[in-house]
Order: C-alpha cells, then sequence, then structure tokens
C-alpha cells in the first residue's frame, strides 16, 4: 500500500497516475505446456505470445497504471529454451470473474499450436512461486543405451558434490548440483533399443539445476559418452517430497478451495 | 510426388545454433497446404533475417493472397544466419522454408522481395543452399524459376544472371497471372521446357526475362543499347499497379510470430504512392499514382487485425500518411474507438507541418509523449528546394515550437549528405537548424531537458528518379562533412548534450549506389564478394567495404569501368541507362526536365503535388491509363460492439 492509501500495484485506480486502470478482481494461475517444435520458443517469446492470446481471446485482463501500461501476469519457474514442458505455470489477473474452465478454452484456442493450456483455476492465498519446489524431467538421450547410461548415474548418485560451471549473464559461473538432485535413475526406450531416457527430479534453487547442468556433470565427471542431441521434457513442477522424490501438484490447493 | 521435411534432420542440429525460434515456423495464421493438394507452388523469400523480413508486409500480403486460392500453395523463407549456413552445410541442409520445412528447390517458383539491393549475397547463400544453379542458363526445367519483386527490381540487372524474371510493381494480381501460365504450362506436360515457360511470361510484357535481351556496350563503356534476342519478347516491361485498394484489405490475417522482430504491430497500408514528388526518393516516384483506402475499410481493417493478431499497437502506413486526405478523421475516430483500451496507434513517415502535431496529440491520448519524427531532408533552404522537400525553416521551427509546447520533449530530425549541387555550407546549416530547434523548445517548454537528435544518411541516387543522372557524392567528402558538421555543434557548449548525432559512414552508401545504378556487369561483383564469404551486406557488422571494394576493382576494371564510373559519374542525357527498357510509367523526358529544374544555376525550380494542383504530367496516368483514387469520402466510423 502507497502512503495515501491507494492500492495501485494490487491495480486499484490511481486517478493521479496516466491511464488509470480498472481493478483487478480476480486472480487465476495456469498451467501450460511447450510441445515439439514450439520447445525452442524463449521465455521472453512466450511472454509476448502468451500476451497477445490474451488479447485475442478478449480476456479483461488488467493493466499496471503508468506512462506504460503493462498486463498483469506473472510467470514462476520457467523452463530454459529448447526444453520441451508439460508443467509451467502463469497467473494473471483480471478484471471481471471469470470461469476458469472457459478461460482455458478460450486460451488455448488464441494460442498457437505446442502451446497449450492444460489447467485453470482461482488463485487462493500464498505465493504460486513458493509451490514450485522441484521439478520431475525425463531426458532421452538417443545415441546411448540404457547400459552406457547407468555407470555414469551410479558413478554420480555415489558423489557428495559435483561442480558444473555454465554460462550466466555476467560470464561462467560453477556450482554444485549434487545437491539439488533427490533422485535419478535409468530407463530404456521401450521403442528404441539405442535410447536411454533420465528420470530426473531436482529441489529448486539458486540457481536452479537444469537437465543440461546434469548432462554437462555426467560427462565431464561421470563418463558419460557423448550420443546425439539430448532432449529434455519437464513432467511436473510443483511441491517437493523429499523422502518420496515425488512432485506434487502445485495447484491442487486452489482447486480444493473451489 | 511427395515433398519430405527437412525438420526431422534440422531439429536435433537447433540447439547449437542462436535463436533458433527463427527456423521454427509455427506463427500463428501460418498456413500449412497438402504438397499434392496444390497445382503450383510457391514460396516467397526475403532475402534477411527472418526477425527483419517476417513482418515484411508485401511478403505477407502475396502469402496470403497465393494460399487463398485452392490450386496454390506459398510457402516463406528467409535468409539464414552464417552460423546456420555452416551448420546447414555440415549436414547437408538446403534451404527450407520454415512453413512445412520443404526444400525451396522442391517449388515451382521462388519468388524473393528486395526492398533493398544489400541483399543480393544473400539471394545467392539461398540459391546456393537450395541446390539451384546460381546462374540462370545453367538451370533445368526441374529447377524453380527464380524471381525477384520489390522495389530494386526496378533496375534487376545487376542480378539479371542470377534471376529467371524480375516483376515491377504491386504484386497481388501478378502472382495469381503467374500461378495461371506455369499451371496451364504444367497442365499441359510442360512443352518446350524451361524457355517455353519463361517465353511465355515474357510475351505477356508484364514480366521480365533478362536471358532474353542481349546487352551491347559503347567502347568508353556505356550501354549501346539493351534488345530482345528472341522473337515475341517485347521492347519494354511494364510495372504492375493495383487500384481500388479497397478491394485488397491485406493482410486479412497477419502473421504473428514468436521470435521477436523488428516491427511488433498490425501494419495497415492507408495509401499506396506518393505524389510529394521528392527527387531523390525512388518509393515515391516508382509506386505513382496515388491510392487511398477508405475511412471505412481503414477501420475495419484495424478492428479484424487487432483481433486477429493480438497485437497491442497499429501501424497507419504510406509513405507520407499524414497526406491521407481523410487522415484528420482517420485520427480521431480511432483514437475515440481505441480509447481505454491500451492500443496504440502510431503514424510513421510524417511530413513537417503543425497540423502532424495535432495529429500526433491525437495518436498519444493518455499515452507518452516521448519523440517526434521530421524529416527535412536537406540542411538548407536551397537544397530543400533541389530535392523539392519544400519545407521552410519557419514551417519546421513553428511545427517544433508547437510539439515542444505540447509535451513532447524529443525532436527527431531526418537529414541527408551528398545531395546534387550541395556544398559543405549546406550541411553546416543542419547544425545551425538543431540549434534553432533547441533554441525554440527552450523558449517555448520554459524546460532545459529538451533535446533533439538529427540523423543524416548518405544519399544513393536511384532508377526511375530525377537524380537517376546525378554523379553520387564520394565517400570520402561525404565522411568528411559530416565530421565538420559535429565539429561545429559541439564547439558550442550551450547544445553540447542537446543535440545528439547519428550517422553511419559513407562507404556503405557507395556500395548500395553500385547496385542500385549497376548493370548486368556488376553481377560479376556481386558472385566475387559473394565468394569471397560476403552475406548480410545491410548490416554493419557483416558488411566489408574492402571485400567490395578489392572484388570490384578485380572484376570491373579489366571491363574498363570502375567503382567511380558507376558511382560518382554524372550521366548525360543521351546515355543509355540500365533500366531504361523498364517501364515504371514515368516519362523520361519530364524526369529529365525535373533533373534539369533541380540543378538550374538560376536556382531549382520546385514541382507542386499533383493531388491539390494541375498535373504535372509525370507520365504514370495516361501512359498506363490509371487515375488518382483519394477521397474524402465523408463518412463515420460505427463504434465497435463491445466482446
Amino acid at each position: 500500500m502507497s502512503e495515501d492509501g491507494s492500492t495501485t500495484l494490487q491495480g486499484t485506480p490511481n486517478p493521479e497516475a496516466p491511464n488509470p486502470q480498472l481493478p483487478i478482481v480476480q486472480k487465476l494461475r495456469i498451467r501450460y505446456a511447450k510441445r515439439g517444435r514450439l520447445r525452442f520458443t524463449s521465455h521472453r517469446d512466450f511472454g509476448r505470445a502468451f500476451e497477445r492470446a490474451v488479447r485475442r481471446a478478449g480476456l479483461p485482463i488488467g493493466y499496471s497504471s503508468g506512462f506504460t501500461p503493462h498486463p498483469k501476469i506473472s510467470y514462476a519457474g520457467a523452463s530454459p529454451t529448447g526444453a520441451a514442458s508439460e508443467a509451467e505455470y502463469l497467473e494473471i489477473g483480471v478484471t471481471r470473474p471469470l470461469d476458469p474452465r472457459e478461460v482455458g478454452d478460450r486460451l488455448d484456442e488464441a494460442l498457437p499450436d505446442g502451446l497449450d493450456v492444460l489447467d485453470v483455476v482461482v488463485a487462493t492465498p500464498g505465493a504460486l512461486a513458493d509451490r514450485l519446489e522441484g521439478s520431475r524431467w525425463s531426458i532421452r538421450l538417443p545415441g546411448l543405451s540404457a547400459h552406457e547410461v547407468e555407470g555414469p548415474v551410479e558413478t554420480l548418485l555415489s558423489r557428495d558434490e559435483l561442480l558444473v560451471e555454465r554460462m550466466m549473464k555476467k560470464g561462467p559461473r560453477t556450482f554444485d548440483i549434487r545437491a539439488s538432485i533427490v533422485a535419478l535413475a535409468t530407463e530404456a526406450d521401450p521403442d528404441d533399443a539405442t535410447c536411454a531416457i533420465l528420470d530426473l527430479v531436482v529441489r529448486h534453487g539458486t540457481p536452479s539445476v537444469r537437465p543440461d547442468d546434469v548432462l554437462v556433470g555426467l560427462r565431464s565427471e561421470c563418463g558419460l559418452g557423448t550420443g546425439l542431441t539430448p532432449v529434455a521434457t519437464r513432467l511436473a513442477q510443483g511441491p517437493l517430497d523429499a523422502t518420496t522424490g515425488s512432485v506434487g501438484d502445485p495447484l491442487a490447493h486452489d482447486r480444493d478451495a473451489s | 510426388m511427395s515433398v519430405e521435411s527437412v525438420f526431422p534432420r534440422l531439429e536435433p542440429l537447433l540447439p547449437s545454433v542462436s535463436k533458433p525460434i527463427q527456423y521454427i515456423g509455427g506463427e500463428l495464421n501460418s498456413t500449412v497446404k497438402d504438397w499434392d493438394s496444390a497445382r503450383v507452388r510457391w514460396a516467397l523469400m526475403y532475402p534477411d533475417a527472418y526477425e527483419v523480413g517476417l513482418p515484411n508486409q508485401g511478403v505477407q500480403i502475396l502469402y496470403e493472397v497465393l494460399n487463398e486460392r485452392d490450386d496454390i500453395l506459398a510457402e516463406r523463407t528467409y535468409a539464414v544466419m552464417p552460423d546456420m549456413e555452416k551448420v546447414m552445410r555440415e549436414n547437408d541442409i538446403a534451404q527450407f522454408t520454415v512453413d512445412a520445412h520443404r526444400p525451396v528447390a522442391a517449388f515451382d517458383i521462388l519468388g524473393v522481395s528486395f526492398a533493398t539491393e544489400l541483399g543480393y549475397t544473400n539471394l545467392l547463400t539461398a540459391l546456393d543452399l537450395a541446390g539451384i544453379p546460381l546462374h540462370a542458363v545453367d538451370r533445368t526445367e526441374d529447377d524453380p524459376i527464380v524471381l525477384a519483386g520489390g522495389h530494386s527490381a526496378f533496375n534487376p540487372e545487376p542480378i539479371a544472371d542470377f534471376v529467371d524474371a524480375a516483376v515491377l510493381g504491386d504484386g497481388e494480381e501478378v502472382v495469381l497471372a503467374i500461378s495461371e501460365v506455369i499451371g496451364e504450362w504444367k497442365d499441359e506436360g510442360r512443352p518446350g521446357g524451361r524457355d517455353e515457360l519463361l517465353a511465355r511470361l515474357a510475351a505477356s510484357g508484364g514480366v521480365y526475362i533478362p536471358k532474353f535481351y542481349d546487352v551491347g556496350y559503347l567502347p568508353d563503356g556505356r550501354i549501346e543499347k539493351t534488345a530482345p534476342n528472341r522473337e515475341g519478347i517485347p521492347w519494354t516491361v511494364a510495372k504492375h499497379t493495383l487500384m481500388d485498394l479497397d478491394d485488397w484489405p491485406y493482410p486479412k490475417k497477419p502473421l504473428v510470430p514468436l521470435a521477436e522482430t523488428v516491427h511488433e504491430r498490425f501494419s495497415v497500408e492507408i495509401f499506396r504512392g506518393c505524389t510529394r514528388g521528392c527527387r531523390f526518393c525512388q518509393a515515391g516516384m516508382i509506386t505513382r499514382p496515388v491510392r487511398e483506402r477508405s475511412l471505412q475499410t481503414i477501420g475495419q481493417m484495424v478492428d479484424n487485425g487487432l483481433k486477429e493478431s493480438g497485437f497491442e499497437e497499429v501501424g497507419l502506413l504510406s509513405l507520407s500518411s499524414a497526406d491521407h486526405s481523410e487522415i484528420g478523421d482517420v485520427a480521431q475516430q480511432l483514437g475515440d474507438r481505441y480509447e481505454g483500451t491500451n492500443t496504440s496507434l502510431s503514424l510513421p513517415s510524417t511530413r513537417v507541418d503543425a497540423f502532424n502535431i495535432t495529429l500526433a496529440n491525437e495518436f498519444s491520448r493518455g499515452g507518452r509523449r516521448s519523440g517526434l519524427t521530421f524529416a527535412p531532408e536537406g540542411g538548407s533552404e536551397r537544397l530543400r528546394k533541389v530535392i523539392n522537400k519544400m519545407v521552410s525553416e519557419e514551417d519546421l521551427i513553428r511545427t517544433v515550437a508547437a510539439a515542444y509546447s505540447h509535451g513532447w520533449r524529443q525532436v527527431k530530425l531526418y537529414f541527408m549528405c551528398g545531395l546534387p549541387t550541395e556544398t559543405d555550407e549546406d550541411v553546416l546549416q543542419i547544425g545551425e537548424l538543431a540549434k534553432r530547434v533547441i533554441e525554440t523548445g527552450r523558449e517555448v517548454s520554459g524546460r532545459k531537458d529538451i533535446r533533439c537528435t538529427v540523423s543524416i544518411g548518405g544519399f544513393v541516387p536511384k532508377s526511375h528518379t530525377p537524380f537517376q543522372w546525378a554523379s553520387q557524392l564520394d565517400h570520402e567528402t561525404t565522411d568528411e562533412r559530416l565530421r565538420k558538421l559535429r565539429a561545429s555543434v559541439q564547439s558550442d557548449k550551450r547544445f553540447g548534450r542537446a543535440i545528439g548525432f547519428r550517422y553511419h559512414d559513407g562507404k556503405p552508401g557507395t556500395i548500395e549506389g553500385l547496385l542500385s545504378r549497376g548493370d548486368r556487369r556488376v553481377g560479376r561483383v556481386i558472385e566475387a564478394v559473394w565468394r569471397d564469404g560476403g552475406r548480410f551486406d545491410g548490416w554493419s557488422e557483416h558488411f566489408s567495404y574492402d571485400r567490395w571494394a578489392e572484388r570490384a576493382a578485380e572484376q570491373l576494371v579489366p571491363l574498363g569501368v570502375d567503382l567511380d564510373w558507376f558511382t560518382t559519374r554524372e550521366r548525360d542525357y543521351d546515355e543509355v541507362l540500365p533500366w531504361d527498357h523498364l517501364d515504371s510509367g514515368l516519362d523520361r523526358e519530364w524526369l529529365w526536365e525535373d533533373w534539369q529544374d533541380a540543378i538550374d544555376p538560376e536556382g531549382a525550380v520546385e514541382v507542386e503535388d499533383c493531388r491539390w494542383t494541375p498535373c504535372f504530367d509525370c507520365g504514370v496516368c495516361p501512359q498506363m491509363d490509371l487515375d488518382i483514387q483519394i477521397g474524402p469520402t465523408g463518412q463515420k466510423l460505427l463504434p465497435l460492439s463491445v466482446v
């Protein structure tokens, strides 16, 4: 709240501001997928596409006041460019109460195929980002059999610490990935004996460990071969049960409340 | 016969290139058709990076016009960046379309839209990656017809060896006519092979087939004549002009990319053509006459485009948008309609005219008033008369005063350097003008934080303009004049920070000049530069002047000509110009007289605009049986129903 008691940040119109906007009356949480060739959309690319979809769908999205009004959309835990995902999340603020199911249908229709809305719920209090404690990834490794992958995975799991380097905006940064790896298992692709699949559960942190970091670690320190280009898919993102290694549904709480 | 997508082989390579999103397609409103359902298949190329090419209106319009026909299929392809080119060569992946990732070589026709000559080397990369022979004479019946369009196609001679065909002017109708000719020829079992198809296209008089013309040269290097070398080929080829733009409200389904591009907005062309008569402006000369879209059509296109795209900005495009006969109503009624919807409207290309401040205010209701742009083009009043840009210094100052007093804080001014008859003094006047702008701004607004940005481009003479005969200023002198200008402004402490300068060095302009007014001999230079690694010549980080200058010397000097011969040499009335057989509708006599009026030692003679004054006989309307199409219609936009 600002000093004069108005709640501009929450969307209450500020008559003093340029472009006063309608107040936000409802927040919706949305789960979406990035599939197929659209896995190459970056986080910024997706943001633009989603804003346009909101306008095409004619949703009464709220805007911030000020010289350049921004639509009320907040993203949580975006996946890296090139990774597919079945579990990405964001939250929008609207100026009229809406039926979440209808919002889902309209948004999905307005988005390009491959960016698909999977679930919409009305938000309950509590930050969505706080519920995204961990992720479960499936990483396909074409050109490497399960047999070739099992040994390096065991080596990784036997370590207490595994340092990898990643290029960040400010330059290379070295960090430990082992502490964030909750579970890592090797499977064979039932349809393709030359392709192993890694089942990975990570705990989010700063920075969050990505599939690429794990592959870098497996290759540099654990003797994993190069193989062909891997493809990672995030299967789930949500509350983490560290003992079972399971990742829950971050929208369950909101859904139960309605 | 079906054609395989290259995508399965491409996909694993994408993580290794920068911005893979530019190669995946999948844009909203893009179209993928069944290969076998189409009788005629077009690949449309914009020969620059995806982020520049995707928003191009010409390609989007033709893509939609062609795909609306059941028996025609059109897909898009763009220049791949050098890192991708390397990956494609290493992995034997051919130039592909982004829609269905089909190899470009499998299409019937590859249409390339050239907005600038600096895309020529990118054409060669695409042909080579596609596996299409670089030279038209080496192509067989199985290769696509390579067709050039866009403004640069008004002098396609430098790329005459590489293209099979060129089309001048508006593309909407002629692409359908070409499709019909190709379709018939295929249905008949391709009689007479490739040459028969090209001859059928040429016989129409509206498609230029360079290889059916021979160019002869005089001992001094000038062209002797350009003449058809076989029966049934017309001596001249005419441009195409679309009339009744209200009947062609494209794009109806604008492409919305996932990647970030240079224009993130929906654009409506509110009219085509311009008769202001600026003597340097090729666009204004070759797109005559003026044809307006009505207020009603503009309103309907804006409404539809926003719904189809989800963009939050609309640009009202044309060569001089404020000249629309109902622009005041367009601005006010669209302003009313979209007030409070967080939709912004913009009007690029505005004149120096106080009325434009009213328009700009209308378009920025409740929004930001950051910067306004004006283009006086010439620094001194004398020079502005030479180029027929009728703006007095008082007009400019009055306009700027109005802008600053309405809350605008920054004014951008565009100028050119190297205009005919220009002296150092003319260019120094740019600085004096900028100083008066700042003084005026400080006075009327009572503020100190007034800024003026001066952008300067080097003048490049273009074909089909009164300045087509002019000497281009060499880049050394251009750079020297701009250095003096900068020194004179920076020496005055009162304005140091308030005036900003933006200009590029003059070297790229010299190469653009070579390509703009070059003839077929320049093709050797383009090919040599490309073989030497030349790519993306419109990008300063890729462009190499030295490479162009060296290859030009190596290729042209043995022929008795050189870079200067093509650029800094003034041409005479009786010289055969490389594009004289290509008819833009402009009367050559009129162009010459207008050139003489510009450089009259007694002072330049100005030409009025034929929209408001009597016809000045440029020749387009009588020669091509056309007429101006302008309003006002006097109609009103209806309020939109609430969604």
